[in-house]
Protein backbone atom coordinates (compact mmCIF):
# COMPACT_ATOMS: atom_id res chain seq x y z
CA UNK A 1 0.00 0.00 0.00
CA UNK A 2 2.96 2.49 -0.65
CA UNK A 3 1.28 4.09 -3.31
CA UNK A 4 -1.78 5.14 -0.95
CA UNK A 5 1.28 7.52 0.91
CA UNK A 6 1.76 10.97 -0.21
CA UNK A 7 4.79 10.13 -1.80
CA UNK A 8 6.25 13.13 -3.78
CA UNK A 9 5.45 11.79 -7.36
CA UNK A 10 1.68 12.62 -6.44
CA UNK A 11 2.52 15.83 -4.98
CA UNK A 12 0.45 18.62 -6.44
CA UNK A 13 1.87 21.59 -4.01
CA UNK A 14 0.62 25.01 -5.77
CA UNK A 15 2.83 27.51 -5.91
CA UNK A 16 0.93 30.35 -6.65
CA UNK A 17 3.21 32.73 -7.63
CA UNK A 18 4.27 31.01 -10.42
CA UNK A 19 2.68 31.92 -13.75
CA UNK A 20 0.18 29.65 -14.39
CA UNK A 21 1.11 26.98 -17.26
CA UNK A 22 -0.21 26.27 -20.93
CA UNK A 23 -0.85 30.07 -21.26
CA UNK A 24 1.76 30.40 -23.97
CA UNK A 25 0.61 33.14 -26.34
CA UNK A 26 0.30 30.78 -29.59
CA UNK A 27 -2.52 28.93 -27.16
CA UNK A 28 -4.39 32.58 -26.52
CA UNK A 29 -4.35 33.35 -30.48
CA UNK A 30 -5.70 30.06 -31.59
CA UNK A 31 -8.54 30.78 -33.29
CA UNK A 32 -12.36 29.41 -31.58
CA UNK A 33 -15.25 28.50 -33.76
CA UNK A 34 -18.00 30.06 -32.29
CA UNK A 35 -20.86 28.33 -30.48
CA UNK A 36 -23.50 27.02 -32.89
CA UNK A 37 -27.00 28.50 -33.38
CA UNK A 38 -27.80 25.14 -34.75
CA UNK A 39 -28.10 23.30 -31.03
CA UNK A 40 -31.53 22.28 -29.75
CA UNK A 41 -31.92 25.09 -26.89
CA UNK A 42 -30.48 28.32 -29.06
CA UNK A 43 -33.75 30.30 -30.21
CA UNK A 44 -32.21 33.25 -31.93
CA UNK A 45 -29.15 35.23 -32.41
CA UNK A 46 -27.68 38.47 -31.57
CA UNK A 47 -25.56 40.80 -33.67
CA UNK A 48 -22.20 40.80 -32.30
CA UNK A 49 -19.07 42.47 -34.15
CA UNK A 50 -17.67 39.65 -35.18
CA UNK A 51 -20.68 37.78 -36.21
CA UNK A 52 -24.17 36.35 -34.64
CA UNK A 53 -23.71 35.15 -30.86
CA UNK A 54 -26.25 32.41 -30.46
CA UNK A 55 -29.23 33.78 -28.17
CA UNK A 56 -30.93 31.38 -25.39
CA UNK A 57 -33.66 31.69 -22.74
CA UNK A 58 -33.99 31.40 -19.41
CA UNK A 59 -37.06 28.91 -19.73
CA UNK A 60 -36.41 25.24 -19.70
CA UNK A 61 -38.17 23.17 -22.20
CA UNK A 62 -38.98 19.62 -20.95
CA UNK A 63 -36.03 18.12 -23.45
CA UNK A 64 -33.34 20.18 -21.05
CA UNK A 65 -35.44 18.72 -18.08
CA UNK A 66 -35.35 15.70 -19.74
CA UNK A 67 -31.86 15.57 -20.53
CA UNK A 68 -30.76 16.29 -16.71
CA UNK A 69 -33.17 13.60 -14.94
CA UNK A 70 -31.16 11.31 -17.78
CA UNK A 71 -27.72 12.43 -16.84
CA UNK A 72 -28.28 11.78 -13.35
CA UNK A 73 -28.76 8.57 -14.30
CA UNK A 74 -25.54 8.00 -16.18
CA UNK A 75 -27.66 8.30 -19.86
CA UNK A 76 -25.24 9.77 -22.45
CA UNK A 77 -23.43 11.71 -19.09
CA UNK A 78 -20.22 11.73 -20.58
CA UNK A 79 -21.53 13.44 -23.65
CA UNK A 80 -23.78 15.68 -22.06
CA UNK A 81 -21.97 19.25 -23.51
CA UNK A 82 -23.13 22.77 -24.99
CA UNK A 83 -20.71 24.42 -28.06
CA UNK A 84 -18.10 26.73 -25.98
CA UNK A 85 -17.78 30.25 -26.46
CA UNK A 86 -20.15 33.23 -26.16
CA UNK A 87 -23.50 33.19 -25.84
CA UNK A 88 -26.38 36.27 -25.13
CA UNK A 89 -29.19 35.43 -22.45
CA UNK A 90 -32.20 37.66 -23.67
CA UNK A 91 -31.12 40.92 -25.08
CA UNK A 92 -27.48 41.68 -23.43
CA UNK A 93 -25.78 45.20 -24.27
CA UNK A 94 -22.43 46.40 -23.34
CA UNK A 95 -23.18 47.31 -20.12
CA UNK A 96 -24.65 43.69 -19.21
CA UNK A 97 -22.55 41.30 -16.61
CA UNK A 98 -20.50 38.21 -17.97
CA UNK A 99 -21.02 35.26 -16.41
CA UNK A 100 -19.09 32.86 -17.15
CA UNK A 101 -19.61 28.68 -16.53
CA UNK A 102 -18.51 25.35 -17.90
CA UNK A 103 -19.87 23.40 -21.03
CA UNK A 104 -21.67 20.82 -19.18
CA UNK A 105 -25.02 21.09 -20.38
CA UNK A 106 -26.62 20.31 -16.74
CA UNK A 107 -24.29 23.44 -15.65
CA UNK A 108 -25.43 25.46 -18.36
CA UNK A 109 -28.85 24.92 -18.19
CA UNK A 110 -29.02 25.77 -13.79
CA UNK A 111 -27.18 29.28 -15.00
CA UNK A 112 -29.86 29.92 -17.42
CA UNK A 113 -32.47 28.85 -15.31
CA UNK A 114 -31.77 31.35 -12.81
CA UNK A 115 -32.21 34.18 -14.54
CA UNK A 116 -35.31 34.73 -15.75
CA UNK A 117 -35.94 38.32 -17.08
CA UNK A 118 -32.46 39.15 -17.05
CA UNK A 119 -30.22 40.07 -19.83
CA UNK A 120 -26.58 38.94 -19.42
CA UNK A 121 -23.59 37.39 -21.62
CA UNK A 122 -22.94 33.62 -20.86
CA UNK A 123 -18.97 32.62 -21.78
CA UNK A 124 -19.03 29.24 -21.89
CA UNK A 125 -15.38 27.75 -21.18
CA UNK A 126 -14.54 24.60 -22.83
CA UNK A 127 -14.47 21.89 -19.74
CA UNK A 128 -14.87 18.52 -22.06
CA UNK A 129 -18.55 18.16 -20.92
CA UNK A 130 -17.43 18.29 -16.93
CA UNK A 131 -19.26 20.37 -14.62
CA UNK A 132 -17.55 23.33 -12.99
CA UNK A 133 -16.18 21.83 -9.82
CA UNK A 134 -14.85 19.05 -10.86
CA UNK A 135 -13.31 21.16 -13.97
CA UNK A 136 -11.70 23.09 -11.99
CA UNK A 137 -10.16 20.26 -9.95
CA UNK A 138 -8.97 18.92 -13.38
CA UNK A 139 -7.96 22.82 -14.57
CA UNK A 140 -9.94 22.52 -17.53
CA UNK A 141 -11.99 24.96 -15.37
CA UNK A 142 -9.01 27.09 -15.31
CA UNK A 143 -6.92 30.74 -15.88
CA UNK A 144 -5.40 29.42 -18.87
CA UNK A 145 -8.92 28.10 -20.82
CA UNK A 146 -10.49 31.43 -19.38
CA UNK A 147 -8.00 34.04 -20.96
CA UNK A 148 -7.83 31.89 -24.43
CA UNK A 149 -11.82 31.83 -24.19
CA UNK A 150 -12.04 35.82 -23.68
CA UNK A 151 -9.29 36.50 -26.02
CA UNK A 152 -10.90 34.11 -29.01
CA UNK A 153 -14.88 35.18 -28.38
CA UNK A 154 -14.35 38.42 -28.92
CA UNK A 155 -15.69 39.01 -25.24
CA UNK A 156 -13.82 42.60 -25.71
CA UNK A 157 -15.64 44.12 -28.41
CA UNK A 158 -19.16 42.81 -27.01
CA UNK A 159 -18.83 45.12 -23.90
CA UNK A 160 -17.48 48.16 -22.17
CA UNK A 161 -16.63 47.07 -18.92
CA UNK A 162 -14.07 44.63 -17.90
CA UNK A 163 -15.56 42.70 -15.29
CA UNK A 164 -16.62 39.02 -15.45
CA UNK A 165 -18.30 36.50 -12.49
CA UNK A 166 -17.35 33.26 -12.10
CA UNK A 167 -19.10 30.50 -9.92
CA UNK A 168 -17.19 30.78 -6.60
CA UNK A 169 -16.54 26.85 -7.31
CA UNK A 170 -14.43 27.63 -9.76
CA UNK A 171 -12.08 29.09 -7.92
CA UNK A 172 -9.86 25.79 -7.52
CA UNK A 173 -8.81 26.34 -11.22
CA UNK A 174 -8.68 29.91 -11.84
CA UNK A 175 -6.14 32.17 -10.40
CA UNK A 176 -8.00 36.20 -10.56
CA UNK A 177 -4.88 38.11 -10.04
CA UNK A 178 -3.21 36.03 -12.76
CA UNK A 179 -6.13 36.40 -15.12
CA UNK A 180 -6.38 40.15 -14.73
CA UNK A 181 -2.92 40.55 -15.73
CA UNK A 182 -3.22 38.37 -18.56
CA UNK A 183 -6.59 39.86 -19.98
CA UNK A 184 -7.34 43.09 -18.47
CA UNK A 185 -10.87 41.68 -16.93
CA UNK A 186 -11.64 41.38 -13.30
CA UNK A 187 -12.91 38.03 -11.70
CA UNK A 188 -15.62 38.15 -9.25
CA UNK A 189 -16.59 35.02 -7.59
CA UNK A 190 -20.09 35.08 -7.29
CA UNK A 191 -22.36 32.45 -5.08
CA UNK A 192 -21.83 29.16 -5.18
CA UNK A 193 -25.40 27.92 -6.29
CA UNK A 194 -26.91 29.47 -9.46
CA UNK A 195 -29.96 30.39 -7.83
CA UNK A 196 -28.35 32.87 -5.57
CA UNK A 197 -27.57 34.96 -8.71
CA UNK A 198 -30.04 37.68 -8.90
CA UNK A 199 -30.00 38.42 -4.98
CA UNK A 200 -25.84 38.73 -5.59
CA UNK A 201 -26.82 41.11 -8.78
CA UNK A 202 -29.00 43.22 -7.26
CA UNK A 203 -26.47 43.54 -4.02
CA UNK A 204 -23.97 44.99 -6.01
CA UNK A 205 -21.88 42.12 -6.30
CA UNK A 206 -21.77 41.14 -2.58
CA UNK A 207 -22.76 37.21 -1.85
CA UNK A 208 -23.23 36.50 1.77
CA UNK A 209 -21.87 34.70 4.16
CA UNK A 210 -24.52 31.60 3.49
CA UNK A 211 -23.85 31.88 -0.54
CA UNK A 212 -20.24 31.20 -0.05
CA UNK A 213 -21.02 27.98 2.14
CA UNK A 214 -21.16 24.99 0.51
CA UNK A 215 -23.44 22.17 1.87
CA UNK A 216 -24.24 18.66 1.88
CA UNK A 217 -27.62 18.52 2.91
CA UNK A 218 -30.24 15.45 2.32
CA UNK A 219 -31.70 16.28 -0.97
CA UNK A 220 -28.07 17.18 -2.51
CA UNK A 221 -27.19 13.77 -1.48
CA UNK A 222 -30.30 12.13 -2.71
CA UNK A 223 -30.04 13.71 -6.11
CA UNK A 224 -26.33 12.04 -6.29
CA UNK A 225 -27.54 8.48 -5.44
CA UNK A 226 -29.20 7.26 -9.20
CA UNK A 227 -25.57 7.67 -10.68
CA UNK A 228 -24.15 5.92 -7.81
CA UNK A 229 -26.79 2.95 -7.89
CA UNK A 230 -25.84 2.71 -11.57
CA UNK A 231 -21.92 2.20 -11.51
CA UNK A 232 -22.76 -0.03 -9.01
CA UNK A 233 -25.30 -2.24 -10.73
CA UNK A 234 -23.20 -2.73 -13.59
CA UNK A 235 -20.42 -4.39 -12.08
CA UNK A 236 -22.92 -6.30 -10.11
CA UNK A 237 -24.45 -8.04 -13.24
CA UNK A 238 -21.83 -9.62 -14.19
CA UNK A 239 -21.57 -11.29 -10.59
CA UNK A 240 -25.09 -12.64 -11.00
CA UNK A 241 -24.29 -15.72 -13.31
CA UNK A 242 -21.20 -16.14 -11.37
CA UNK A 243 -23.52 -16.37 -7.95
CA UNK A 244 -25.81 -18.65 -10.01
CA UNK A 245 -23.41 -21.02 -11.21
CA UNK A 246 -21.98 -21.32 -7.68
CA UNK A 247 -24.82 -21.48 -5.86
CA UNK A 248 -26.26 -24.29 -8.39
CA UNK A 249 -23.06 -26.18 -8.78
CA UNK A 250 -22.30 -28.86 -5.59
CA UNK A 251 -24.65 -28.56 -2.58
CA UNK A 252 -27.28 -31.63 -1.89
CA UNK A 253 -30.30 -30.91 -4.11
CA UNK A 254 -30.55 -30.52 -7.72
CA UNK A 255 -29.10 -27.45 -9.89
CA UNK A 256 -32.79 -25.52 -9.92
CA UNK A 257 -33.50 -27.00 -5.92
CA UNK A 258 -30.03 -25.22 -4.80
CA UNK A 259 -30.96 -21.90 -6.79
CA UNK A 260 -33.71 -21.63 -4.99
CA UNK A 261 -32.57 -22.77 -1.29
CA UNK A 262 -28.82 -21.09 -1.89
CA UNK A 263 -28.96 -18.56 -4.57
CA UNK A 264 -31.92 -16.11 -4.34
CA UNK A 265 -30.41 -15.63 -0.53
CA UNK A 266 -27.01 -15.03 -2.36
CA UNK A 267 -28.63 -12.66 -4.69
CA UNK A 268 -30.80 -11.03 -2.20
CA UNK A 269 -27.39 -10.77 -0.01
CA UNK A 270 -25.39 -8.92 -2.91
CA UNK A 271 -28.59 -6.45 -3.69
CA UNK A 272 -28.73 -5.19 -0.03
CA UNK A 273 -25.05 -4.99 0.10
CA UNK A 274 -25.27 -2.63 -2.96
CA UNK A 275 -28.43 -0.63 -1.29
CA UNK A 276 -26.20 -0.21 1.71
CA UNK A 277 -23.36 0.91 0.19
CA UNK A 278 -25.12 3.18 -2.57
CA UNK A 279 -27.97 4.21 -1.49
CA UNK A 280 -28.78 4.32 2.31
CA UNK A 281 -25.27 5.12 3.34
CA UNK A 282 -25.32 8.42 1.24
CA UNK A 283 -28.76 8.91 2.82
CA UNK A 284 -27.69 8.60 6.59
CA UNK A 285 -24.16 10.22 5.52
CA UNK A 286 -24.35 12.45 8.86
CA UNK A 287 -25.55 9.98 11.23
CA UNK A 288 -23.95 7.22 10.91
CA UNK A 289 -20.85 6.12 13.02
CA UNK A 290 -17.57 6.69 12.14
CA UNK A 291 -15.51 9.98 10.29
CA UNK A 292 -14.24 7.51 7.21
CA UNK A 293 -16.97 6.81 4.25
CA UNK A 294 -16.28 3.54 4.72
CA UNK A 295 -16.62 3.24 8.46
CA UNK A 296 -20.20 4.39 7.55
CA UNK A 297 -20.53 1.94 4.56
CA UNK A 298 -19.47 -1.13 6.68
CA UNK A 299 -21.92 -0.57 9.40
CA UNK A 300 -24.83 -0.17 7.22
CA UNK A 301 -23.35 -3.18 5.75
CA UNK A 302 -23.29 -5.19 8.81
CA UNK A 303 -26.45 -4.08 9.96
CA UNK A 304 -28.11 -5.27 6.74
CA UNK A 305 -26.33 -8.69 6.79
CA UNK A 306 -26.87 -9.00 10.39
CA UNK A 307 -30.72 -8.14 9.66
CA UNK A 308 -30.86 -10.25 6.78
CA UNK A 309 -29.54 -13.26 8.44
CA UNK A 310 -32.41 -12.95 10.65
CA UNK A 311 -35.09 -13.28 9.00
CA UNK A 312 -34.79 -15.08 6.14
CA UNK A 313 -34.65 -18.53 8.81
CA UNK A 314 -31.30 -20.21 7.69
CA UNK A 315 -30.58 -23.39 9.48
CA UNK A 316 -28.01 -22.89 10.77
CA UNK A 317 -27.15 -26.22 12.32
CA UNK A 318 -26.65 -27.25 8.64
CA UNK A 319 -23.13 -26.45 8.11
CA UNK A 320 -23.94 -25.29 4.90
CA UNK A 321 -25.94 -22.72 5.65
CA UNK A 322 -23.77 -21.62 8.58
CA UNK A 323 -21.02 -20.86 5.90
CA UNK A 324 -23.09 -19.63 3.49
CA UNK A 325 -24.58 -16.83 6.12
CA UNK A 326 -21.11 -16.37 6.99
CA UNK A 327 -19.86 -15.84 3.63
CA UNK A 328 -22.40 -13.29 3.16
CA UNK A 329 -21.39 -11.85 6.33
CA UNK A 330 -17.97 -11.11 5.08
CA UNK A 331 -18.63 -9.85 1.25
CA UNK A 332 -22.67 -7.76 2.31
CA UNK A 333 -19.91 -5.15 4.78
CA UNK A 334 -16.91 -5.60 2.66
CA UNK A 335 -19.20 -4.40 -0.67
CA UNK A 336 -20.86 -1.71 1.05
CA UNK A 337 -17.88 -0.31 2.38
CA UNK A 338 -16.04 -0.22 -0.70
CA UNK A 339 -19.25 1.80 -2.17
CA UNK A 340 -19.50 4.01 0.45
CA UNK A 341 -15.94 5.14 0.35
CA UNK A 342 -16.56 5.38 -3.42
CA UNK A 343 -19.10 8.24 -2.63
CA UNK A 344 -16.10 10.53 -1.29
CA UNK A 345 -16.00 11.63 -4.91
CA UNK A 346 -19.72 12.54 -4.75
CA UNK A 347 -19.40 14.64 -1.42
CA UNK A 348 -18.34 18.06 -0.61
CA UNK A 349 -15.86 18.01 2.07
CA UNK A 350 -13.67 15.02 2.22
CA UNK A 351 -10.16 16.23 0.81
CA UNK A 352 -7.44 13.64 -1.10
CA UNK A 353 -5.53 13.78 1.95
CA UNK A 354 -8.34 12.37 3.90
CA UNK A 355 -9.22 9.92 1.06
CA UNK A 356 -5.77 8.58 0.85
CA UNK A 357 -5.81 8.09 4.49
CA UNK A 358 -8.92 6.75 4.60
CA UNK A 359 -8.27 3.97 2.11
CA UNK A 360 -4.79 2.80 3.44
CA UNK A 361 -6.60 0.76 5.52
CA UNK A 362 -10.10 0.67 4.02
CA UNK A 363 -9.03 -0.85 0.55
CA UNK A 364 -7.04 -4.02 2.25
CA UNK A 365 -10.18 -4.77 4.75
CA UNK A 366 -12.71 -4.50 1.35
CA UNK A 367 -10.52 -6.43 -1.05
CA UNK A 368 -9.87 -9.13 2.15
CA UNK A 369 -13.83 -9.11 3.52
CA UNK A 370 -14.70 -10.05 -0.27
CA UNK A 371 -12.51 -12.71 -1.47
CA UNK A 372 -12.70 -14.47 2.15
CA UNK A 373 -16.14 -14.20 1.52
CA UNK A 374 -16.27 -15.64 -1.49
CA UNK A 375 -13.72 -18.52 -0.62
CA UNK A 376 -15.86 -19.65 2.66
CA UNK A 377 -19.27 -19.44 -0.50
CA UNK A 378 -17.01 -21.75 -2.75
CA UNK A 379 -16.27 -24.01 0.91
CA UNK A 380 -20.45 -24.13 1.41
CA UNK A 381 -21.00 -25.65 -1.96
CA UNK A 382 -19.24 -29.11 -0.61
CA UNK A 383 -21.06 -29.48 2.36
CA UNK B 1 -19.99 18.28 7.98
CA UNK B 2 -16.03 17.56 9.17
CA UNK B 3 -14.14 14.87 7.74
CA UNK B 4 -10.69 13.02 9.27
CA UNK B 5 -9.17 14.54 11.76
CA UNK B 6 -5.78 16.21 11.49
CA UNK B 7 -4.65 15.23 8.02
CA UNK B 8 -5.08 18.26 6.33
CA UNK B 9 -1.83 19.94 4.31
CA UNK B 10 -3.28 23.76 4.31
CA UNK B 11 -0.72 26.15 5.61
CA UNK B 12 -0.90 29.69 5.95
CA UNK B 13 2.55 32.02 6.27
CA UNK B 14 0.82 34.49 8.32
CA UNK B 15 4.19 37.28 7.18
CA UNK B 16 3.25 37.14 3.95
CA UNK B 17 -0.18 37.85 3.64
CA UNK B 18 -1.39 41.06 3.23
CA UNK B 19 -5.11 40.62 4.19
CA UNK B 20 -6.73 41.22 0.91
CA UNK B 21 -9.65 38.42 1.99
CA UNK B 22 -9.50 36.95 -1.52
CA UNK B 23 -8.67 33.33 0.49
CA UNK B 24 -11.66 33.80 2.61
CA UNK B 25 -13.69 34.84 0.18
CA UNK B 26 -13.17 31.88 -2.27
CA UNK B 27 -13.28 29.07 0.77
CA UNK B 28 -16.05 26.79 0.57
CA UNK B 29 -16.20 25.86 4.07
CA UNK B 30 -15.52 28.57 5.68
CA UNK B 31 -11.74 27.02 6.96
CA UNK B 32 -10.09 30.65 7.22
CA UNK B 33 -10.81 33.60 8.98
CA UNK B 34 -9.19 37.47 9.23
CA UNK B 35 -7.59 38.36 12.57
CA UNK B 36 -5.50 41.19 12.39
CA UNK B 37 -5.92 41.98 9.55
CA UNK B 38 -4.00 38.88 8.36
CA UNK B 39 -5.61 35.55 7.50
CA UNK B 40 -5.12 32.28 9.95
CA UNK B 41 -6.75 28.82 10.39
CA UNK B 42 -9.99 28.72 12.04
CA UNK B 43 -11.16 25.23 11.29
CA UNK B 44 -7.91 23.02 9.48
CA UNK B 45 -10.44 19.78 9.50
CA UNK B 46 -13.37 21.71 7.33
CA UNK B 47 -10.45 21.90 4.94
CA UNK B 48 -11.47 19.48 1.45
CA UNK B 49 -8.04 21.06 0.05
CA UNK B 50 -9.47 21.55 -2.99
CA UNK B 51 -6.72 24.36 -3.33
CA UNK B 52 -9.04 27.53 -4.19
CA UNK B 53 -7.15 29.86 -1.65
CA UNK B 54 -3.56 29.14 -2.71
CA UNK B 55 -4.39 30.13 -6.01
CA UNK B 56 -6.10 33.12 -5.89
CA UNK B 57 -3.57 34.65 -2.95
CA UNK B 58 -1.51 37.32 -4.60
CA UNK B 59 1.43 37.32 -2.75
CA UNK B 60 1.39 33.18 -2.14
CA UNK B 61 1.16 33.43 1.61
CA UNK B 62 -1.22 30.09 1.25
CA UNK B 63 -0.16 26.55 0.23
CA UNK B 64 -1.89 23.72 0.26
CA UNK B 65 -1.74 20.09 -1.30
CA UNK B 66 -4.33 20.28 -3.78
CA UNK B 67 -5.97 17.10 -5.25
CA UNK B 68 -10.26 15.80 -5.39
CA UNK B 69 -10.81 13.64 -2.61
CA UNK B 70 -12.30 10.65 -4.78
CA UNK B 71 -11.71 7.30 -3.94
CA UNK B 72 -11.98 6.49 -7.52
CA UNK B 73 -9.78 8.77 -8.76
CA UNK B 74 -7.17 7.54 -6.17
CA UNK B 75 -7.70 4.23 -7.51
CA UNK B 76 -7.29 5.07 -10.63
CA UNK B 77 -4.04 7.17 -10.28
CA UNK B 78 -2.63 3.35 -8.82
CA UNK B 79 -3.68 1.38 -11.65
CA UNK B 80 -2.26 3.66 -14.10
CA UNK B 81 0.65 4.66 -11.70
CA UNK B 82 -0.11 8.15 -11.83
CA UNK B 83 -2.03 10.96 -9.99
CA UNK B 84 -5.15 10.50 -9.36
CA UNK B 85 -7.98 11.20 -12.05
CA UNK B 86 -11.36 10.34 -12.42
CA UNK B 87 -10.98 9.44 -15.65
CA UNK B 88 -14.72 12.10 -16.48
CA UNK B 89 -13.79 13.13 -19.53
CA UNK B 90 -15.18 14.14 -23.10
CA UNK B 91 -11.65 14.20 -24.65
CA UNK B 92 -11.20 10.79 -26.26
CA UNK B 93 -7.24 10.66 -25.82
CA UNK B 94 -8.19 10.61 -21.91
CA UNK B 95 -11.15 7.82 -22.74
CA UNK B 96 -9.22 5.09 -21.45
CA UNK B 97 -7.55 6.89 -17.93
CA UNK B 98 -10.53 5.71 -16.02
CA UNK B 99 -11.11 2.40 -15.24
CA UNK B 100 -13.28 3.12 -12.53
CA UNK B 101 -16.43 5.11 -12.96
CA UNK B 102 -15.57 8.63 -11.37
CA UNK B 103 -17.91 10.87 -10.05
CA UNK B 104 -17.81 14.33 -11.32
Amino acid sequence: MKWLQNDSSNKAVLFPMASPQALAAADIALPMRPAGLDQPFVNGAVEGPAGKIPRVSSALTWQDRWGSIKARWGVGRMHYAVDPGLYALGSPDAGSPVLVTANYKMSFDRLREALPGRNAWILVLNTEGINVWCAAGKGTFGTGELVRCIAASGLKDCVGHRELILPQLGAPGVSAHWVRKMSGFTVHYGPIRARDIPAYLDAGLRATLKMRRKTFSLPERAVLIPIELVAALKPAALLVPILVLISGLGGRGAFVQNLIHDGLFSLTALLLAILSGAVLSPLLLPWLPGRAFATKGLAVGLAAAIALLSYWGLDLKSGRDLLLGGAWLLMMPGISAFLAMNFTGASTYTSLSGVRREMRWALPVEIGAGLSGLAVLLVSRFF
Amino acid sequence: MIYLKNVVTLEVDRDKCTGCGMCLEVCPHAVLAMEDRRVRIRNRDACMECGACARNCPVGAVSVEAGVGCAAAVINGLLNRQAPSCGCSLDPKNASAGKVGGCC
